[in-house]
């Protein structure tokens, strides 16, 4: 019975979302209702249940004190005060939290984000390399493209940017639609294996 | 060790001060490239402006502070194109730190435009769950948001009388750093309900949504700090998009320069050793 009753969940639940996509009338357009709100409710206690995890997994390493143990601090310290003054103030604007967010939270992730254009900058000197005729080709695109769609591109030659466009809208297209059939089809198959119990990963990771 | 493997391992610290330079000199001494609007900016465009007064357009923010640069251009600029336009913005989010960013697009909008939250404007807020957000938003809006962002009933709201459900929405517009994002709103809103559906994305997710623009499920894309600044160009204003495009495209111009001197001292060390 540990196996059949999820099983049994999953089957109906599984059939009932196919079911009310092609026969979006009741009772499938109720039950698809009801199941997303379902969901929605379980998506707050997995969220829940995250932090919850991270605060137990920081405050086991503030016990056991391994090295870099203070960006623990730091982590929870950030938790408990965001925690604390959206608790209390709530998000909207004006508030302490909203005060935060927009005068700690930006400038930081902003940071940790415009860090990355030096190392694209050094990876592209160390690492992209003509190593084959397929790298190359990888390399002239991603050239063409890049110069393409600034500003610049149109003065070195007006012709650059509707180079860079027509890579897109071309070669990038077609093999964009591949990936996504190729994404689709395997989703499809995956998912009808675990309607029909026949991938059972899920259930005990074996 | 000779020049050519010399250059080949060169100091990676003097990459990122030239790096520093191409991003910093551009913004403190701008050179104003001139931007070219492209299709998908100018397709955008047209399906907003083909909007009749007072029609509900559902912006959704599915970013956050780290593509800020990219995509809150475009939400301001977008909001400042609904209100000239007298359109009513429903604001929404699929990531919680869209919120604010939207919510402070539409206010700095609404500001220069005189419209008032609650009448020309609203944010639902941020709720979790992804796409199935979307497929609950489409049959009941206000049962998936009962509150604003705020924690304010939103049946108090002129702007939220008769919506019930997407029938009740003339146009929706996602604005996205990546998943969930605009892919979802083309599945359900457009896939499912019919709904035009446009997005505002980072330049490196923007390829992959060009096929969705060629079988007409978006009405129009913007792709990146560039395409946002192309957006600013076709409204007539200036914003840090348009300003941001002189560094941009010097620092694309540097590491091409970096690639192709590479690959150049590459190439020449490989037929040496040959």
């Amino acid at each position: 019975m540990k196996k059949e009753i999820p099983l049994l969940i999953t089957f109906i639940a599984g059939m009932v979302m196919i079911l009310q996509f092609f026969i979006p009338h009741r009772p499938f357009s109720d039950l698809q209702q009801l199941f997303n709100t379902w969901f929605l409710i379980i998506t707050v206690f997995a969220m829940i249940l995250g932090l919850g995890n991270l605060f137990k997994v920081h405050t086991k390493r503030l016990q056991r004190r391994p090295k870099g143990w203070w960006y623990s601090i730091v982590l929870l310290a950030g938790f408990a005060i965001m925690f604390t003054v959206g608790m209390v103030w709530g998000p909207a604007r004006g508030t302490p939290f909203d005060y935060l967010f927009w005068n700690v939270h930006i400038p930081m992730s902003s940071m940790m984000f415009a860090l990355l254009a030096f190392f694209v900058a050094s990876a592209s000197y160390r690492a992209f390399r003509a190593r084959t005729p397929e790298a190359t080709l990888l390399l002239v695109s991603a050239i063409l493209v890049m110069i393409g769609r600034v500003p610049l591109g149109n003065y070195i030659w007006n012709k650059l940017p509707l180079i860079g466009d027509w890579i897109m809208s071309y070669p990038n297209m077609a093999g964009q639609r591949a990936i996504m059939i190729g994404i689709a089809l395997g989703i499809v198959s995956t998912s009808l294996r675990i309607i029909l119990g026949i991938e059972r990963t899920y259930l005990s990771g074996k | 060790m000779n020049i050519v493997e010399r250059l080949e391992k060169l100091d990676r610290r003097i990459i990122f001060l030239l790096t520093l330079l191409a991003v910093i000199i551009p913004l403190l001494l701008p050179i104003g490239f001139k931007i070219k609007v492209s299709e998908p900016v100018q397709k955008f465009y047209e399906a907003v402006e083909a909007l009749p007064p007072g029609s509900k357009v559902l912006v959704s923010s599915e970013y956050d502070p780290s593509t800020m640069p990219e995509v809150y251009p475009m939400n301001q600029a977008l909001a400042r194109h609904c209100f000239e336009k007298d359109l009513k913005i429903i604001g929404m989010g699929l990531w919680p730190q869209g919120i604010p960013l939207n919510q402070a697009s539409m206010e700095q909008a609404a500001e220069e435009y005189g419209k008032e939250y609650g009448v020309d404007y609203v944010n639902l807020g941020y709720k979790a769950g992804g796409i199935v957000v979307i497929s609950a938003a489409a049959e009941n809006i206000p049962n998936t948001f009962p509150l604003d962002y705020a924690g304010r009933p939103i049946e108090e709201f002129e702007i939220m009388q008769g919506i019930r459900n997407f029938d009740n929405i003339d146009f929706i517009i996602s604005l996205s750093a990546g998943d969930p994002g605009v892919r979802h709103w083309v599945m359900i809103a457009q896939g499912r309900y019919g709904k035009k559906v446009a997005g505002g994305v980072t330049a490196v997710s923007a390829p992959a949504f060009y096929p969705y623009l060629n079988a007409g499920q978006l009405q129009g894309l913007i792709g990146g700090m560039k395409g946002a600044a192309e957006y600013e160009t076709i409204l007539g204003t200036s914003g840090t998009a348009s300003r941001g495009m002189d560094a941009q495209s010097i620092a694309h111009g540097l590491i091409i320069f970096f690639i192709l001197f590479a690959n150049f001292f590459y190439l020449l060390g490989k037929r040496r050793k040959r």
